[in-house]
């Protein structure tokens, strides 16, 4: 019996030894392909307690995450804010490669939770609504620029960024880059580019470059002759003074306007 | 005194195999009927509730996310019941056999101990096997249920153009290939561990014993991965510390590799590459496994 045993663990240390290297190059292989990516904290497991950690320490992340998310949702009905911002802070750790949780949770901040601060009338002071506004705008960001640390294969949460900086910050040159990364990315849809392209042709200095990025757009059929690419080219025609013979794009002439 | 009949009428004698197959079948069916006698499979009924309950109960949510928590659900569910499954029936199986004195009446006859254990652990095997197809089953068509409803809703006012692309979206967010090499790797890791618990189980006095050793090394599996990624990125780990988990890394599974489900319902595919390694080092681990307990178990003294 002694000498079974002494020989069970003799295999079970080779195969202990053998296996280390390969497990390490699967480990490896693994973190390229974007797996094992949560980074589990004790301020994770103060958050969703003992028992929450020990399960997502375990191999069921994704369950605790969505459970999670199901209070969050809940605290979205009670529009208790700061809850949810705390809430999807864990779920976006426990499940960093689910689009969906950054995705819902920076439009939550940017577009739900800045308009209520805005609208809260527990707070007289414009200025101080404002800035809980403008706070809200960059909680939103905040989720979809470490969405995009941990996704930065997927085209997604670039393009939403696209159009945070657009819509909430109106930041034209930020939003033509970021639309740029996303259209950079395979499976990317066809409107990013034009999107990209939209967004330069609002940013002063870079109305030739937008042209370009049109005109190619133009010229690759009338699927892409849509009104505000058409609106778009028309301008940058007009602002780059292009040659009449040049232009590609002639606005129809609007009623009242003189040719 | 009963005459011994003439030599003519006996059946003509077969030599003893040394291996058989049928053998091996045999004790592996009998399990798995003792087993099936136990009402394991009660467990399906909890995992149908589980599946119903998360896609009932979301209506509120969108198509994105109820997808999301069905899937999390269903494969969460998949692994905590396998893994249940495995070390709850593996372990009782040779402490129960030696209480109630069956495992001397079968080595009493001519099988050879090797084929006792691999018919156990194939009775195990198969009862997970089957588990884990019905959980498939359900999960599949909990599944389809749930892509018909939502699409139903989705193509409502919708232009005949855009509709494709809404049907395409929708089955991305519904099924995709990856969920089946997730599903396969679920079952490796639950062999696995009927495995360990088959080992322990060999040189343990009790179930109960097996029962928290093989719980105890799941979560070491689990948490050795990340307890070695901190320590050693820390510029104050000593050299006790660096021996400590190279001895743990040596001596129990890495089953955080094993555990594919939470990065496949996020969306990631797994390359064939990962997936045949993963599988690869699951079922070496198993063999391993087996082999120590065969070795121990063929040496004790019963």
């Amino acid at each position: 019996m002694t000498k079974s045993l002494v020989a069970a663990a003799a295999i079970g240390l080779l195969f202990g030894m053998a296996k280390l290297p390969f497990e390490h190059s699967l480990e490896q292989e693994d973190r390229a392909a974007f797996f094992h990516g949560a980074k589990l904290s004790l301020g994770l497991r103060d958050q969703v307690g003992q028992l929450g950690f020990l399960a997502a320490l375990s191999g069921f992340r994704s369950l605790v995450a969505d459970f999670l998310w199901i209070e969050a949702h809940t605290a979205w009905e009670g529009t208790q804010w700061a809850r949810m911002a705390l809430l999807f802070n864990n779920v976006t750790t426990l499940q960093p490669r689910v689009l969906m949780f950054w995705d819902m949770a920076a439009w939550h901040m940017a577009y739900n939770a800045s308009v209520a601060a805005f609208n809260d009338r527990r707070q007289p002071r414009k200025a101080l609504r404002l800035r809980a506004q403008r706070e809200y705008f960059e909680l939103g960001k905040d989720f979809l620029v470490r969405g995009i640390e941990n996704n930065p294969d997927r085209y997604l949460l670039y393009e939403r960024l696209g159009i945070v900086e657009r819509d909430k910050f109106g930041d034209h040159f930020a939003a033509a880059t970021r639309f740029g990364q996303a259209a950079a990315i395979p499976g990317a849809p066809a409107y990013d580019k034009r999107f990209t392209a939209y967004e330069l042709s609002h940013c002063p200095g870079h109305e030739r470059e937008a042209y370009e990025r049109l005109l190619a757009l133009y010229r690759m059929g009338k699927q892409e002759w849509l009104p505000t690419l058409l609106e778009r080219l028309g301008y940058l025609q007009a602002k780059l003074n292009v040659p009449e013979a040049q232009r590609v794009y002639i606005p129809p002439i609007r009623p009242g306007q003189k040719p | 005194m009963m005459d011994t009949p003439p030599a003519s009428t006996l059946p003509p004698r077969t030599p003893h195999k040394l291996f058989s197959p049928a053998r091996i079948w045999a004790i592996a069916s009998n399990t798995l009927l003792e087993l099936v006698r136990l009402k394991v499979f009660y467990f399906l009924l909890l995992f149908a509730l589980l599946i119903i309950g998360s896609s009932a109960f979301m209506l509120d949510f969108k198509f994105q996310e109820q997808f999301q928590v069905l899937k999390d659900m269903s494969l969460g569910s998949m692994s905590i019941f396998t893994w249940l499954l495995s070390v709850l029936a593996t372990s009782m199986l040779l402490p129960k056999e030696i209480e109630d004195r069956t495992l001397y009446t079968i080595l009493a006859k001519p099988v050879p101990r090797l084929e006792y254990l691999m018919g156990k652990l194939l009775g195990i095997l198969v009862l997970l096997l089957i588990s884990i197809l019905l959980m498939s089953a359900l999960f599949v068509v909990a599944l389809y249920i749930k892509q018909q409803q939502v699409l139903a809703d989705a193509v409502q006012g919708v232009p005949p153009e855009q509709v494709q692309a809404v049907i395409r979206g929708v089955k991305a967010s519904s099924f995709t290939v990856s969920l089946i090499p997730c599903i396969v790797v679920i079952y490796i890791k639950s062999a696995l561990l009927a495995s360990f618990t088959l080992l322990v189980s060999t040189f343990a006095t009790s179930s109960i014993f097996t029962v928290i050793v093989s719980f105890v090394v799941y979560f070491i599996g689990h948490v050795q991965g990340i307890a070695r990624e901190s320590l050693l990125s820390s510029p104050h780990t000593t050299a006790l510390s660096k021996i400590f988990l190279a001895f743990v890394a040596l001596l129990f599974p890495d089953l955080r590799l094993l555990s594919l489900t939470d990065d496949v319902v996020a969306g990631n595919a797994i390359s064939s590459t990962i997936f045949l390694k993963t599988a690869g080092l699951g079922v070496s681990y198993f063999c391993v496994y087996s082999l120590m307990a065969y070795l121990i178990f063929a040496f004790k003294e019963l």
